[in-house]
């Protein structure tokens, strides 16, 4: 993936676009400081990116935030072939998480739809030189020349990334691994596949503990797949999943090994007025966040986003419409598959702005506490760097103001599936398709109100 | 499928019916059409699963139960168990199948009550139609397999045409109802269409067939009836769907051809043109 030498010079914050289904991002994840994004895509490879250090000058205008540029690529996955089954193992990278950074270096884990990685990135900007025994090539010197003692010194060199995996957590898993969840004590982490949840060690790559196991003993009578998997950001012992029938469980680990029974059950009962045969479907929750506070939920079914507080199971708390426009298209949605995407959400970082992917390159901001909702759209023709993003607004009868956007015009083919929000700044990474974007706010937040 | 509605005899045109009652049998039999289409479509889904990747199970999962959630209805309903009426008698199942499809085929979603007509009108005439159909795959040495023919030309439609419009797919389905796939030559007049037999095998895999009258309730275990719990089992057995509810790839044709107001109710070109072509190369296949 060659860069021109022109793009950085045009934009810092656009990949190049390239039309190969390898390129598609599949994740995007910002490290706990925010310095560090990750992404991952079809083709199995990892891109970082990392934010470009301010001028420690203090008259620095505020508002200038440092741009993203690439840090690192490496390939993490290859594609591989399960010989059982006759079938491809695909490369895409399903998740990047970070740990927690305790020394110089930076950890992530990237998973693919049944091994996990440990990826160890570390800088090296000096090196030794004047080695006795060694040339300059790493030769071994003749003894006989050597004819006196010197202790060789560090001298600085071109800063180089290296990134060598540490751990590989293979064959843990049976059907395809949706999620990965770094835990808060640091130790541990679990994955999820459609049926069961594993907590592994860092440590340890040989064995996983299995805590969840939803697999019938008859295939047959399989109707609930696990979708997301989440530990709790503060207690070590509590994690969250979600399910293809729309309900969430908490689990507990204390309360037994095996946690196929839940804590609690969060469930919305069902709106008889809506009723369909595609209600099941669109019930299904594709993501589940945990607030950074840890006292709410956010989860990502087809139309809606909902809060869930983790005291009240009877049903959310709060409920956004992303595109309600689309309930009368389900039907031809099915037909094309497009029911079943799977769409990211996000907290900001004070938990007060949720964000979600929708069609045609558009995402949906929620205020939570006015309750309103703004559409943004994410697509290189009408951006360009540092222009402030335009609300958009779509038009289902009533009355169209100019630039509205005829719900019949959405293209379908544009879908805004992963995103991340940097953990302290209003800094957001969309993934569309092939290309990230990186909206970074001012300092009033202009772009950000309606 | 017909439980809902009045059925108006053809030479009774004198017969006074109140409009209430007309609209009423309408928007019955439209919604158990869509309904009927809406379980063709989910059948297929399931179906084209089988690919060189693990399919996704969710999706996967998430069919399954829509389909059950629709046999579920369709058996309170009455119309399931006219349905699986139609499998029991062997010798009339393909033209049972071909009734309906000549419902689906004909149906303009403004109208109900003609299709009732057509269905009665072409009872007889059946055959024809059966050539038509089954000509569009080469291999066919019994009913059943061809309907994975035709269903495994479909699933390449669906493959290639993954997200692309409504347009693209309903050019496919001419495409194959005019018996030339999107990458062939048009040799299926020829009787051996050289890279269908091998794509079709690619999607299929290794599928069983299984013969015998499913019970009423019966069709959704039969599809899992020979399930183990290994995993890879579970795409057999899916694929395995394919023996009960046999109408399935042939209304594929219809579902795969939205109009563009209801999604489900299709319009396909009239395949008389082509009768006696296909009729030709049906002596062949059936002669051998």
């Amino acid at each position: 993936m060659g860069e021109d030498g022109e793009s950085p010079k045009i934009n810092h914050s656009f990949l190049r676009d390239y039309v190969t289904e390898a390129d598609v991002i599949s994740t995007v994840e910002f490290n706990q400081t925010g310095d560090l994004l990750a992404t991952g895509d079809k083709g199995g490879r990892v891109v970082i990116f990392q934010r470009e250090t301010e001028s420690k000058d203090e008259s620095e205008e505020l508002g200038e935030s440092g741009e993203y540029n690439v840090y690192s690529t490496f390939q993490s996955h290859e594609p591989d072939f399960d010989y059982l089954k006759s079938l491809e193992i695909e490369e895409k990278i399903n998740k990047i998480r970070w740990l927690p950074q305790q020394n110089a270096a930076h950890f992530l884990l990237s998973t693919n739809d049944k091994t996990i990685k440990l990826w160890k990135v570390s800088e090296r900007d000096k090196r030794p030189e004047g080695y006795n025994l060694k040339d300059e090539e790493g030769r071994i010197k003749d003894i006989s020349t050597v004819t006196s003692l010197r202790v060789p010194v560090l001298k600085p060199t071109d800063l180089m990334v290296e990134v060598r995996p540490r751990r590989i957590f293979a064959n843990g898993h049976t059907y395809h691994v949706n999620s990965i969840s770094v835990n808060s004590d640091g130790e541990t982490y679990l994955s999820a596949d459609d049926l069961r949840i594993n907590m592994w060690h860092l440590d340890i790559t040989d064995r996983s503990f299995n805590i969840v196991d939803i697999k019938p003993a008859n295939m047959e009578d399989l109707t609930e797949v696990i979708t997301a998997a989440e530990f709790h950001p503060q207690h070590c012992h509590l994690f969250v999943y979600s399910s293809s029938k729309g309900t969430l469980r908490l689990c507990d680990m204390r309360e037994s090994a095996l946690c196929d029974k839940h804590s609690k059950i969060f469930e919305e009962p069902e709106d008889p007025g809506n009723r369909s045969f595609f209600s099941e479907i669109i019930s299904s929750v594709s993501d589940v966040k945990f607030s950074h506070s840890g006292r709410y939920l956010l989860t990502r079914d087809y139309l809606t986003v909902k809060v869930w507080d983790l005291n009240m199971e009877k049903g959310p708390v709060e409920t956004y419409q992303v595109h309600e426009y689309l309930r009368s298209k389900l039907c031809s949605l099915y037909e094309n598959d497009c029911i079943f995407d799977k769409f990211e959400c996000v907290w900001n970082s004070t938990d007060s702005v949720i964000m979600t992917g929708a069609y045609n390159s558009f995402f949906r901001m929620f205020d939570r506490e006015t309750g309103r909702g703004v559409t943004l759209e994410a697509w290189r023709e009408s951006s360009k760097p540092r222009a402030v993003l335009r609300t958009r607004r779509i038009y289902n009868g009533g009355r169209r103001r100019r630039g509205d956007v005829g719900v019949d015009s959405l293209d379908f083919t544009k879908k805004i599936l992963h995103m991340a929000w940097h953990p302290a700044e209003n800094i957001i990474a969309i993934a569309a398709t092939n290309n990230l974007y990186i909206f970074q706010d001012r300092v009033n937040a202009e772009n950000l109100k309606t | 499928m017909f439980s809902k509605g009045t059925k108006r005899k053809f030479s009774d045109g004198g017969e006074e019916i109140s409009d209430e009652s007309l609209l009423g049998a309408r928007v019955a039999s439209s919604y158990s059409l869509q309904r009927q289409s809406l379980l063709d479509m989910s059948l297929i889904k399931l179906q084209l699963c089988h690919m060189l990747v693990e399919p996704n199970l969710c999706r996967s999962v998430l069919i399954a139960n829509t389909v059950r959630q629709i046999q579920e209805e369709m058996t309170h309903d009455g119309s399931w168990h006219m349905v699986t009426e139609a499998f029991c008698s062997a010798g009339q199942s393909p033209s049972e199948r071909l009734v309906a499809t000549e419902v689906l085929c004909r149906s303009r979603e403004q109208d109900a009550e003609p299709k009732l007509f057509s269905v009665i009108s072409y009872e007889g005439c059946c055959e024809e139609e059966v050539v038509a159909d089954e000509t569009l795959c080469s291999v066919s040495v019994s009913d059943t397999v061809s309907n994975v023919c035709l269903a495994g030309r479909m699933g390449q439609c669906w493959e290639k045409s993954e997200l692309s419009g409504i347009e693209r797919d309903e050019e496919a389905l001419e495409d194959s109802r005019l018996g030339s796939g999107e990458e062939e030559e048009i040799d299926t007049e020829d009787g051996a269409s050289t890279e269908s037999p091998k794509t079709i095998g690619q999607v299929f895999g290794t599928f069983e067939i299984k013969n015998g009258s499913p019970g009423p309730d019966s069709a959704l275990e039969e599809l899992f009836s020979d399930v183990d719990t290994s995993y890879y089992d579970l795409d057999t057995m899916l694929t395995g769907m394919q023996s009960a509810p046999k109408m399935g790839p042939y209304d594929l044709l219809d579902s795969l051809a939205p109009s563009h107001s209801s999604p489900s109710i299709v319009s396909t070109p009239n395949c008389r043109s082509d009768l006696n072509e296909l009729d030709h190369i049906m002596e062949i296949i059936v002669g051998s």
